[in-house]
């Protein structure tokens, strides 16, 4: 970057005389940054080369060594600029969508709905009465967003759940099969009321999924721990496995080890749109027995002392 | 679009500790893809401000929620506007005329009201 054409002279962009402390600098760099920064001036046109200004003429000053070479008149107060791109440019292009207050839905834009975007709940209230008579003004009633937990199996299976809304009205909410946390409900109609006989605005039911003690969701699939005995685990068998639906049969194959992730398929949760169901995958967890007796114990004994083995061996270092 | 990394070398003034809690408070809000973050350039526009009002305008983290709420409004309600006045623009003269004589009636009512 060349060299940029002689600035005004920091100490008065800053206010300050040339006796100024560190301290006073970095308060006036702070008071006027506060007073000019662009983002927080969408409006004014010229508060990004003022702040600029500001910034640079900071960056001189709170350097002792620039300073003091400024001072004594061996450089200029020109700098080399930073380019930057102020968020005020991407948010006033209409990238802030994610950041915005209020939800905004396109596909249904009319004049109410957008003024009631625009001015909330209490729009009309804002302009007072006059506001709502003088020309027979109509408004869509704000949303209001709710929260609503569900338990696990009614969020995987679909259910209905009733809410009991804090003006003493209750919500009959069909909460679709495979909804997940973070997702909302939108109850058309259930929101805030209209002003001069505007539409209702829409109740938003945010979900939060309550945990289960056996099943686990990933995605569309479900993952669940279950316990197998020795003889299952080594010699394989028949088990019953717990799935949303209730218990099926599952083979535990010979030899399966612990950690063996075995898969149901069809088993897991529901696609929201007749797509294709997740799986159901469980994960092998051998036990020993609950009162192991002294046979057992001497077998097991007797049984290594002629094989013995280090299922360790490949861990490395961290086990010496 | 920048990971997270990026966004640490790019902007300087923050760590990569602080810049998750601010992800986590929905303070920044990166698109989330195959495992990592990624930050738009008003994503990092957006970091790189949170940055100033924290070192040059002592907004501490009690505050900055107050002040990112606020400012999140201004935006909506400017990009509002804007859609508004380029509706209004889009009219007839006649249709233009009569809602510049009728902001200029209730602009008076309003200063009638409260001085």
């Amino acid at each position: 970057m060349g060299p940029v054409p002689i600035m005004t002279d920091p100490y008065e962009i800053l206010g300050l005389s040339k006796t100024a402390s560190d301290d006073d600098i970095r308060k006036a760099y702070r008071k006027l940054a506060k007073k000019y920064h662009p983002d927080l001036n969408p409006g004014k046109a010229d508060a990004e080369a003022r702040f600029k200004d500001i910034s640079a003429a900071n960056a001189l000053l709170s350097d002792p060594e620039k300073r003091a070479r400024f001072d004594r008149g061996e450089i200029d107060a020109s700098g080399a600029e930073t380019p930057r791109n102020f968020y005020r440019g991407f948010a006033d292009a209409g990238g802030a969508r994610r950041y915005g207050g209020e939800e905004h839905f396109v596909d249904n834009e009319d004049l109410e709905s957008f003024f009631s975007d625009l001015f909330g709940h209490r729009g009309a209230a804002g302009g007072g009465a006059a506001g709502a008579s003088a020309g027979g003004f109509r408004m869509r009633g704000g949303n209001v967003t709710y929260s609503l937990r569900v338990p696990f199996l009614d969020a995987v299976k679909g259910a209905r759940k009733r809410l009991n809304l804090p003006d003493g009205r209750a919500l009959d909410v069909d909460i679709p099969a495979g909804i997940d946390s973070g997702q909302t409900i939108r109850l058309k109609g259930q929101g805030g009321a209209g002003v001069g006989g505007g539409p209702a605005g829409d109740a938003l039911i945010e979900i939060d999924v309550e945990p289960h003690p056996l099943f686990r969701r990933d995605g569309s699939d479900i993952r669940i721990d279950l316990p197998v005995t020795l003889a299952e685990a080594l010699l394989g068998g028949k088990v019953r496995v717990p799935t949303i639906d209730g218990a099926v049969a599952m083979t535990v194959p010979k030899g399966a080890n612990s950690g063996t992730v075995l898969r149901l398929k069809g088993k897991g949760v529901p696609a929201p749109k007749g797509g294709a169901r997740g799986d159901q995958y469980v994960t092998v967890r051998p036990v020993l027995p609950s009162s192991p007796d002294g046979e057992f114990e001497d077998f097991i004994r007797r049984w290594y002392e002629a094989h013995p083995q280090d299922p360790r061996s490949n861990l490395g270092s961290e086990t010496e | 679009m920048m990971a997270l990394e990026q966004v640490l070398a790019a902007v300087g003034r923050v760590d990569r500790r602080d810049l998750t809690i601010w992800i986590e408070r929905r303070w920044v809000r990166p698109r989330h893809e195959g495992g990592g973050y990624l930050f738009s350039d008003l994503d990092v526009a957006r970091v790189t401000l949170i940055c100033d009002m924290r070192h040059d305008m002592a907004i501490d983290d009690e505050a900055m929620p107050v002040v990112l709420g606020l400012l999140d409004q201004v935006y909506g309600m400017r990009t509002r506007l804007r859609h508004l006045v380029d509706a209004v623009a889009a009219q007839p003269e006649e249709v233009r005329l009569a809602v510049a004589a009728e902001l200029g009636r209730q602009i008076k009512r309003d200063d009638e009201d409260h001085f």
